[in-house]
């Protein structure tokens, strides 16, 4: 609980980061809202030589209209998120999920990026950003690079960002009036991480489904996809959620803890998901 | 059986905001690591990482060559300072082992968490930095973390004792054989009570602070016994007591867990000696949970013996109980004191108890919260609902069939205590109708009937305990070191402030605020006015201190007797200068009033003066209005009550949701409501811990699996429904105040009550049990099992 020794750099922009990032390769870290990055710390299971603060640099917060498309900073915290007029007005799903992060103080400090940096499959966000298909963007010495959400959580707690990059912006699609939404989230106790989650998208015209997408939290070792389930769904009608739901674990390999076996999880992920499909599209 | 009456002037009876809490809430408050002595320096204790090994080598040189590190000590460095080992205080058993344990280990460590090497370095950092470069070579011994495991002796904790078994102990009472073979029917099960942390808010902290001109050492420690430390400590470290003082500053929270003696206050006492340092150290929550005691841990096998009318016969009770890898100063005792309550309420005519104490490589287990009677009212309460549904009976309607009706107190039970009063039947009455029990089973049925995913559960836990640690003669029977007794001393200052001295040692209950009320009745002077001393043996000589919801109930009728026998000298005083006689003498409101004669009196305040002043006092009479008093309870008291509470139960997730909870609880008379209440709030949230949330988890390598509160859940009040609370009252009859203790009574009742609830939701689909914690996993599984699908 007493963290080993570090330097502590703080920068004023995202340039000022990359060089920082650069000068000290993987010894340095850069620290956000501090709230996954400091608790590894004082269990030493974490022990950055350098932590680059990025907590004042402007260009790296807020939100902002792009056309199909909003620019979400990556020091934008999840309170921010939440309450964000053009988030909630365009991409109120987001708004939601940030909502049911961890409790109010978690939310005050945690950022949008260090969640997706940090790339917890037990995080809320990462799932939901998959299943709206977000872009990430990211920083480094060589330039921009874009990242689909697809591509970009690699393995347990492992991303695509370089060692030298830092993850600027996250951008999600604006969602017409024609998509609604529901994350169940079931967790061990009030305010804390899921045991399993799951993320319903369901797009309907015309009395059926034209789309559904289902992003699940803590199935796997990255937050994954239902694919089998967003097949069978396809064009289907709401009668066809119980079934399809039932396949919502497959292709996944869930993770066993104290709280749940792969079994459990598995099982809570086919409850979970029904509930949230027959919310969304109810 | 109404609120208790309090006149205009008294404040007994009322609620009065706490005089502790605008410190505590505007953050004022002394914890021990806030204390910073100039010239301090900080100790850091180098902990096992494995559960079993022999210490081949321990070198602290390298950590010694770290920057900023001041002395740095093995176990064998420090072998020759203890005059004695660390003290185990109650020999339950002639046959009990008690195994050598020192502050440092010194050849072998048997549990993650044991002291191997101690670091003193400028800054807490640097202390912690050079933990990192004690060289140790850990020899890996064979493990032993299961008690039926432990108990085949294959594995030795401790090899020179030649067994893992601790203790056995054995009481009966009546035919149990006969009992037992006579019977219609017999409902035997085996209830596992899962090791608990404590997780007290603040961790524990010790300062030792030497004088070296006199060779004094202050020892502030986070603590519930500060009268006990310094009796230990002495003894393990044969510096005489009168050099020692022991401060117990504002303490965070204990539930038992700071009710014990640890190495850290030995060492730093030792360690600051040596340095003629001060020396600050203060846990971590991952340390705290390695090297604070912790709790429950055991199996208990149960049979119940019952006609086929409900009349219950006799009861078995055979228990394994983990002590961890030695003795704390408690240890063995907590499951015998738990041994008593096992009957219940419950008329029994034979009974049979043993219980069989374990070593095993973990944490040493102690006093949490209710020490034995939780786990014991957990297993009356939850094998009278499962002969309730083995007989197809009400559970309610089983209990009234069984309890002790209020006309036959006092009652003498098959455990062999005599239960002083209650009333079974007024506070199980109030608590129904709070609850709607009626309509709660009509919508159970209905959502049976409707084969609903969310079923409906309602627990009953009609629960009592013995409060009021102890009679002495008691605890000299039963094989305790010490006595039961508190001690208080009152004066009346000479400008009339009244300051009572009291040997409890509060650590979050608002002592402060019920001794105030206590002693303005009792000296007629105002609330205001009353300061309480507690926790310094510098300023409290004589101290028993806090635990075993005895503070009220012992310390607190000590502190109305010295205020009685204040009053009566101040009679006395008043008497010879109002030239009456005092039997002429009336007190009221804080004044002698000559009957007959309003304009002759005197307010105690002017009384003490005059004391203070000795100028004219009676013969014989000596100066100043002081005086002390022992109390040393005759008999326990026995607060009861009624706990309801309705769960859902989601049958598809396994998650329980809890609607509502009715406590309606008699702890006799109630000297500040508010202050029950918050006792028997925070206490039913301790008791859901354990039902639904709470477990201390070891891997089969003896690594505490659940390290950090990451994995160990604790309910907070987003997880909990609101508690409806009520109150009967039935006065003790066994002190002047009627007073029977609550610190405890909300743990020991809410645990069964929700696993009741819990199991009586899934009863229909053929679950008889859920273990604890009452997961969803736990629940899902339980399920599962009971339709034939597997785990
Ligand atoms: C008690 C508690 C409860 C929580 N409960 C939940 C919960 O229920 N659901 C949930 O989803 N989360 C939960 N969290 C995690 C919380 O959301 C974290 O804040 C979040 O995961 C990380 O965000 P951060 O800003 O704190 O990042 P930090 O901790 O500062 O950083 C996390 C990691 O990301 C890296 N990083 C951060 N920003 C960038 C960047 N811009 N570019 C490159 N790398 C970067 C850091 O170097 C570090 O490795 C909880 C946390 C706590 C302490």
């Amino acid at each position: 609980m007493i963290p080993a020794a570090f330097d502590y750099v703080r920068v004023d922009s995202v340039e000022e980061a990359i060089g920082a990032l650069a000068e000290h390769g993987d010894e340095a870290k850069i620290l956000a809202g501090g709230h996954s990055l400091l608790p590894l710390m004082k269990l030493r299971f974490a022990m950055p030589e350098v932590l680059v603060d990025v907590g004042r640099v402007a260009a790296l917060k807020g939100v902002s209209d792009a056309g199909d498309e909003l620019v979400i900073g990556a020091m934008t915290t999840h309170h921010q998120v939440t309450r964000d007029p053009l988030v909630r007005d365009h991409c109120g799903v987001l708004a939601d999920v940030a909502a049911v992060v961890g409790d109010a103080q978690v939310r005050h400090r945690g950022t949008i990026g260090g969640a997706t940096a940090h790339g917890d499959a037990a995080g809320d966000l990462p799932a939901t950003l998959l299943a709206l298909e977000a872009t990430m963007v990211a920083h480094g010495r060589s330039g921009l690079r874009e990242i689909a959400a697809a591509d970009f959580f690699v393995g347990h707690l492992t991303t695509a960002l370089g060692d030298d990059e830092v993850l600027t912006e996250i951008r999600v699609p604006k969602l017409d009036a024609d998509w609604a939404w529901h994350y169940e989230k079931f967790s061990r106790v009030a305010q804390a991480w899921a045991i399993v989650g799951s993320l319903a998208l369901v797009r309907r015209s015309n009395g059926t489904i034209e789309q559904a997408r289902v992003g699940l939290t803590h199935m796997d070792a990255v937050p994954v996809r239902a694919s089998a389930t967003e097949a069978a769904l396809a064009g289907a009608s709401a009668e066809a959620i119980t079934a399809a739901a039932e396949q919502a674990a497959e292709a996944t390999s869930p993770p066993e803890d104290l709280s749940a076996t792969p079994e459990f999880r598995a099982h809570l992920a086919r409850v979970l998901t029904r509930r949230a499909l027959e919310a969304a599209a109810g | 059986m109404t609120a208790t009456e309090a006149s205009a002037t008294t404040t007994v009876g009322r609620v009065q905001l706490r005089k502790e809490d605008a410190r505590l809430l505007t953050g004022q408050s002394r914890w021990t690591d806030n204390l910073a002595p100039p010239g301090s320096l900080h100790v850091a204790i180098l902990r096992s990482p494995v559960a079993h090994a022999r210490l081949a080598r321990v070198d602290v040189s390298p950590a010694l060559a770290q920057p900023g590190v001041v002395a740095a000590f093995t176990g064998a460095d420090l072998a020759d300072a203890w005059a004695a080992p660390m003290p185990s205080a109650w020999q339950v058993s002639d046959d009990m082992i008690v195994p050598p344990h020192y502050p440092v280990a010194i050849d072998e460590v048997r549990y993650v968490g044991d002291a191997v090497a101690v670091v003193v370095a400028e800054d807490r950092h640097a202390a912690a930095d050079a933990l990192e470069h004690v060289d140790v070579d850990y020899e890996p011994l064979p493990v032993v973390t299961d008690m039926d495991d432990a108990l085949r002796d294959e594995t030795l904790v401790h090899a020179d004792a030649g067994t893992n078994r601790c203790y056995l102990y054995g009481y009966e009472a009546g035919e149990v054989d006969r009992v037992f073979d006579d019977a219609e029917v017999v409902v035997e099960r085996r209830y596992i009570q899962q090791r608990l942390l404590p997780t007290a808010i603040e961790p524990r902290a010790v300062v030792a602070q030497p004088v070296p001109a006199t060779g004094e050492v202050t020892l502030y420690s986070a603590t519930q016994v500060p009268h006990f430390v310094r009796v230990f400590a002495c003894l393990v470290t044969g510096m005489p007591e009168h050099n020692l003082r022991v401060i117990a500053p504002d303490v965070g929270g204990g539930f038992g867990s700071k009710l014990d003696f640890y190495a850290e206050e030995p060492l730093l006492l030792v360690l600051a000696r040596r340095l003629g340092r001060p020396l600050r150290w203060a846990e971590t929550r991952s340390e705290n949970y390695l090297a604070t005691i912790h709790g429950r841990d055991l199996v208990q096998n149960l049979a119940v013996a019952a006609d086929r009318d409900g009349t219950v016969r006799g009861l078995r009770v055979d228990l394994t109980a983990d002590m961890g890898a030695y003795l704390q100063l408690l240890t063995p005792s907590i499951p015998l004191l738990g041994r008593y309550m096992y009957p219940g309420i419950y008329r029994f005519e034979a009974h049979a108890f043993r219980c069989t104490g374990v070593f095993t490589n973990k944490t040493p287990t102690d006093a949490y919260r209710g020490a034995g009677r939780p786990e014991a009212t957990f297993a009356i309460e939850r094998l009278m609902d499962d002969l309730a549904a083995e007989l197809g009976m009400d559970p309610l309607e089983l209990r009234r069939r069984n309890w002790i009706p209020h006309e036959q107190f006092p009652y003498e039970t098959i455990a062999g205590l005599t239960y002083d009063s209650g009333n079974y039947e007024a506070a199980t009455d109030r608590a129904l109708e709070l609850l709607g029990y009626d309509d709660l089973r009509r919508e159970q049925q209905q959502r049976r009937d409707d084969d609903d995913p969310v079923q409906l559960g309602i627990g009953v836990s009609t629960y009592t305990e013995m409060c009021g640690l102890a009679p002495s003669r008691w605890l000299g029977e039963t094989g305790y070191a010490a006595g039961g007794w508190e001690a208080a001393t009152v004066r009346v200052t000479p400008l009339g402030k009244a300051e009572v001295v009291t040997g409890t040692s509060p650590h979050g209950q608002g002592h402060v605020t019920t001794f105030s009320q206590i002693a303005a009745d009792a000296l007629g002077v105002p609330f205001e006015d009353v300061e309480v001393v507690h926790g310094d043996t510098g300023r409290v000589p004589w101290g028993l201190d806090t635990y075993g919801s005895r503070s009220l109930v012992v310390g607190g009728i000590a502190i109305h007797g010295a205020c009685h026998r204040v009053v009566d000298k101040a009679r006395t005083v008043a008497a010879h200068l109002l030239e009456a006689a005092e039997d002429d003498l009336e007190f009221v409101e804080g004044s002698f009033r000559v009957r007959g004669s309003p304009e002759a009196s005197m307010s105690i305040q002017e009384v003490a003066f005059a004391a203070f002043g000795a100028h004219s006092l009676p013969d014989g009479v000596e100066p100043n209005l002081t005086a002390d008093h022992v109390f040393d309870p005759d008999e326990f008291s026995f607060p009861h009550g009624t706990h309801l509470c309705a769960a859902e139960v989601d049958t598809q997730t396994g998650a329980v949701h809890l609607r509502s909870y009715v406590a309606v609880d008699d702890v006799g008379r109630v000297v500040n409501p508010q202050i029950v209440e918050g006792q028997v709030h925070g206490g039913i949230a301790q008791g859901v811990g354990q039902a639904l949330f709470e477990e201390a988890v070891y891997d089969e390598d003896g690594n505490l699996v659940t390290g950090s509160l990451i994995d160990y859940h604790i309910p907070s009040a987003a997880d909990l429904p609101h508690f409806t609370t009520d109150r009967t009252e039935t006065p003790a009859p066994g002190n002047p105040l009627g007073v029977k203790g609550v610190g405890e009574a909300g743990t020991i009742a809410s645990t069964p009550a929700v696993v009741n609830a819990v199991v009586d939701a899934l009863r229909h689909l053929g679950v008889d049990d859920v273990p604890m914690p009452a997961s969803p996993q736990n629940v899902w599984s339980a399920i599962r099992t009971a339709q034939g699908g597997g785990a």
